[in-house]
């Protein structure tokens, strides 16, 4: 479509407004169909969720701060590490991720805008509503949801008022990820620019097509869950209740048949943005690009087959351990495979340590960190003693924060100038860097030897022999919550103003990738022309 | 290597001084049974895979950081594949990842193994305590956790918890066992899912209404062994510990005449099954 006909059929209907600029005031975002807005909204909402999730961890952290109890009531700090989790996963993680696609995938692929507009406006207005209702429960007299974010019936039958809340947010929330996942594959699979096969698609969009995939496989399996516990709750069902010839781990299999993907949705687009940063400040292509792409689907595969091992404990047949045990190991080979070719993009090039690099090597140590101890979790009879200990959370964390939130603070770092036209604070982006590197560390380093020394996870008070890590880790937490304000300044100092940014924005790497042909910031409707790839 | 890290995780608990509990341990107790030494073992096998395999790749990766700097003039090579090295980073792994898989699932073999046993007790987990039944024996009793961590652990109690024995991991009536007998638990709970862990043990399992799990142990050492409930239960999940006192044969075989004494069952009742005690025990030697 060339930019006289769209002239043309714009003529017809909206002849009032200015077609190629954003409407005026509020109309501009309730009304939003342009991938950069929604992008933006899905980003500044993401920025929203991680403060108030991270408020509940620190809440949490206070707490353990030191033995004996405190601050708040074993019912409140249940609630708040449930919270945090859905809170951080479903609002902080995922829609931050969904943001960078908004706002990349067209750019990267030459497309002028997400194939399905309004789909886009609905599935990011969905959440904020799906949030205060979530949110409100801890305005409800009977207290918010404390059966952990996993909901393990028995447990979440126990929940009061607010349970038809929480799974009614949870309802909206998968439908809200599976229209961004269908949207992502609609736009991949038919608006890429000429030429471009898909081979030679950009790793980060190679990432979400594929999380896209898994995102629709799985929310609707999780959507059933709940919907399960919901009937058994209210109209008498037995799904989930022994009493009633129901079987609790069945949940639990479902839950994770669910929750394993969910963890590879959350991690494979950090993929993509690491191997799109890695080359550009290596000044050196990505080693290995096919590899790396299969090493994603793979996987992707690999997830919809390992998802026992969250729940060992559970009393399987000795053949049903040995099967998730040695699907679980083999995970470690594409995910090995990715690490070195990262490395391997690294060896001889000529690097500069930009905030966006920075971030991304840290990735690459503390997510591998992150996935020695997924290693270790998988030797069942090891995990009889790290399982629900902190090992676990310490486990975890290493991948999603200074994994998955690196990558999507180093995705920020990398393409803010180009969405708002300014350079940001170098030096601040570099003290915010080390800030959040040294206090992750200590904040979640110690966690390890809690979980080895015996300290179950989802514990308001502990036993003395805890203290002192317990003590290190709560300072690590306030000063690793304290430094992501400077995050926000910085971005908030990025879209008032600053140095110009060029097109290319880092002129001394060597960006890959068509959204550096446009300019900084990119015209409101991009691409309208097609660009050809050769 | 073993030794280096037994000595650095040695002079960083002396560090802070505290020395009254081992309030800065690193690693996962070696513990008093078979299957807590061959998990403990499988787990410094993994972690010194891990440590070894992070020392090669993090050494690569700031290797690349310090030499290949475009402030000291480095020029990018143009490589960008090489299915060679790609193949042997693919096979290494697998074939470090068979060597691990091929003892755990021996020990895993071994856990699963609960025959023979000497001892059966059947737990049941509750919100938020444990009752302990032995079926040889007609014993049971509820396991609570004491009245001074109880006193000490409400909110804002006041209470210098470090002063408590033991804070959050004493309970009224611990599970007695014989050292040396084969031990096999049965695990089921009353209301929500609980998860019965002694660390020192290297097991745990979980208490799921309507279904009866196994596990079994052996201790080697007479002691008292503690734990905790390790799977959410509700509000009190923190507040309900598992308390093992492994006792040497006799005390243990008193320990049983004197609960059968206080129980409902008669003398005559009772002389058999101290008698099957020392059976069971004569078996376990």
């Amino acid at each position: 479509m060339s930019t006289v006909q769209a002239h043309g059929v714009a003529g017809h209907h909206a002849d009032a407004h200015d077609h190629h600029g954003p409407e005026k005031g509020w109309r501009r975002w309730v009304f939003a169909t342009n991938h950069k807005d929604i992008g933006t909204m899905y980003l500044l909402f993401s920025l929203a969720m991680f403060f108030i999730g991270g408020l509940m961890a620190l809440i949490v952290r206070a707490e353990l701060f030191q033995p004996g109890l405190q601050l708040v009531d074993p019912y409140f700090f249940n609630t708040m590490t449930t919270m945090h989790a859905l809170v951080m996963i479903f609002g902080a993680v995922m829609p931050a991720f969904v943001g960078l696609a908004n706002w990349m995938i067209p750019l990267q692929i030459g497309a002028p805008d997400m194939a399905l507009p309004r789909m886009n406006n609905f599935s990011f207005w969905i959440l904020p509503f799906a949030f205060t209702l979530l949110l409100s429960t801890l305005f409800f007299e009977s207290g918010g949801p404390a059966g952990g974010w996993t909901m393990y019936p028995p447990l979440a039958l126990q929940m009061g008022e607010t349970f038809p809340m929480t799974i009614f947010a949870i309802h909206l929330m998968g439908a809200s990820s599976i229209m961004g996942a269908i949207n992502v594959i609609v736009t991949v699979m038919n608006m890429r620019a000429p030429g471009m096969s898909l081979l030679k698609m950009p790793v980060f969009v190679w990432g979400w097509l594929i999380t896209a995939y898994l995102l629709i496989a799985v929310m609707p399996v999780l959507a059933g869950a709940v919907t399960m516990l919901l009937t058994d709750y209210y109209f008498g069902t037995s799904f989930f209740q022994a009493a009633g010839g129901g079987d609790p781990v069945m949940y639990q299999h479902i839950f994770w048949f669910f929750g394993h993907p969910e963890v590879y949705i959350m991690i494979l687009p950090a993929f993509g943005v690491v191997s799109e940063i890695i080359p550009t400040f290596s000044r050196k292509r990505l080693f290995g690009y096919d590899t790396m792409v299969y090493a994603i689907a793979a996987i992707a595969f690999l997830s919809f087959i390992v998802w026992a091992h969250h729940m060992f404990t559970v009393g399987m047949p000795l053949a049903g351990q040995m099967f998730f045990m040695l699907s679980t190991m083999l995970i470690a080979v594409p995910t090995g495979v990715k690490i070195f070719n990262w490395t391997a993009t690294m060896f001889k090039g000529s690097l500069t340590f930009e905030p966006p690099m920075l971030f991304a090597i840290a990735f690459l140590f503390m997510f591998t960190i992150g996935g020695f101890s997924g290693l270790m979790l998988a030797i069942v009879p090891a995990d009889f003693q790290y399982h629900d200990s902190y090992f676990v959370v310490a486990h975890f964390h290493y991948v999603l924060v200074p994994g998955a939130v690196f990558a999507i603070m180093a995705a920020v770092y990398y393409w803010l100038p180009k969405w708002t036209g300014h350079m940001y604070n170098m030096k601040l982006a570099k003290l915010h860097f080390w800030l959040s590197t040294i206090f992750v560390n200590l904040l979640f380093f110690p966690q390890h030897f809690l979980g080895l020394a015996g300290m179950p996870r989802r514990i308001p008070d502990y036993s003395t022999q805890f203290a002192d890590w317990n003590l290190v880790s709560s300072i690590g937490a306030f000063g690793f919550g304290f430094a992501q304000l400077l995050f926000a300044y910085i971005v908030w100092q990025s879209i008032r103003g600053g140095a110009k940014a060029t097109d290319k924005v880092w002129d001394g790497g060597a960006p890959q990738g068509l959204e550096w042909t446009l300019s900084s910031p990119p015209p409101y409707h991009s691409f309208e022309v097609a660009p050809e790839v050769k | 290597m073993a030794k280096t890290l037994k000595y650095a995780a040695g002079l960083a608990a002396c560090l802070p001084g505290s020395a009254a509990f081992a309030a800065w341990d690193l690693n996962m107790p070696v513990g008093v049974t078979e299957l807590s030494r061959q998990i403990y073992g499988l787990h410094m096998l993994i972690l010194w895979v891990c440590v070894i395999i992070a020392v090669l790749v993090f050494g690569a990766i700031i290797y690349s950081i310090v030499k290949f700097r475009h402030s000291k003039g480095a020029v990018a090579a143009t490589f960008d594949h090489s299915t060679k090295v790609e193949v042997v980073w693919t096979v290494i792994p697998i074939a470090i990842l068979v060597g691990m898989a091929i003892p755990a699932a021996e020990t895993l073999i071994n856990i699963e193994d609960t025959r023979d046993s000497d001892l059966t007790v059947k737990v049941t987990g509750y919100q938020w305590k444990w009752h302990y039944e032995y079926l040889d024996h007609d014993i049971s009793f509820f396991s609570t956790m004491d009245r001074d961590s109880d006193r000490a652990r409400q909110l804002r109690a006041g209470v210098d918890v470090r002063g408590i024995d033991n804070y959050l991991l004493e309970v009224d009536n611990p599970m007695v066992v014989p050292v040396g007998a084969k031990v096999r638990v049965l695990l089921t709970a009353n209301d929500v899912i609980h998860s019965w862990w002694v660390p020192e043990f290297g097991m745990k399992k979980d208490a799921i209404p309507g279904f009866i799990n196994e596990m079994w142990f052996r201790a080697d050492e007479p002691g008292t062994y503690r734990g905790q409930c390790a799977e959410l239960c509700g509000r009190d999940h923190a507040y309900m510990p598992v308390v093992v006192k492994v006792l040497p044969r006799e005390e243990y075989e008193a320990w049983l005449r004197e609960q059968q004494g206080e129980g409902a069952a008669q003398a005559a009742a009772s002389d058999v099954t101290s008698d099957a005690a020392a059976q069971i025990v004569a078996k376990a030697e």
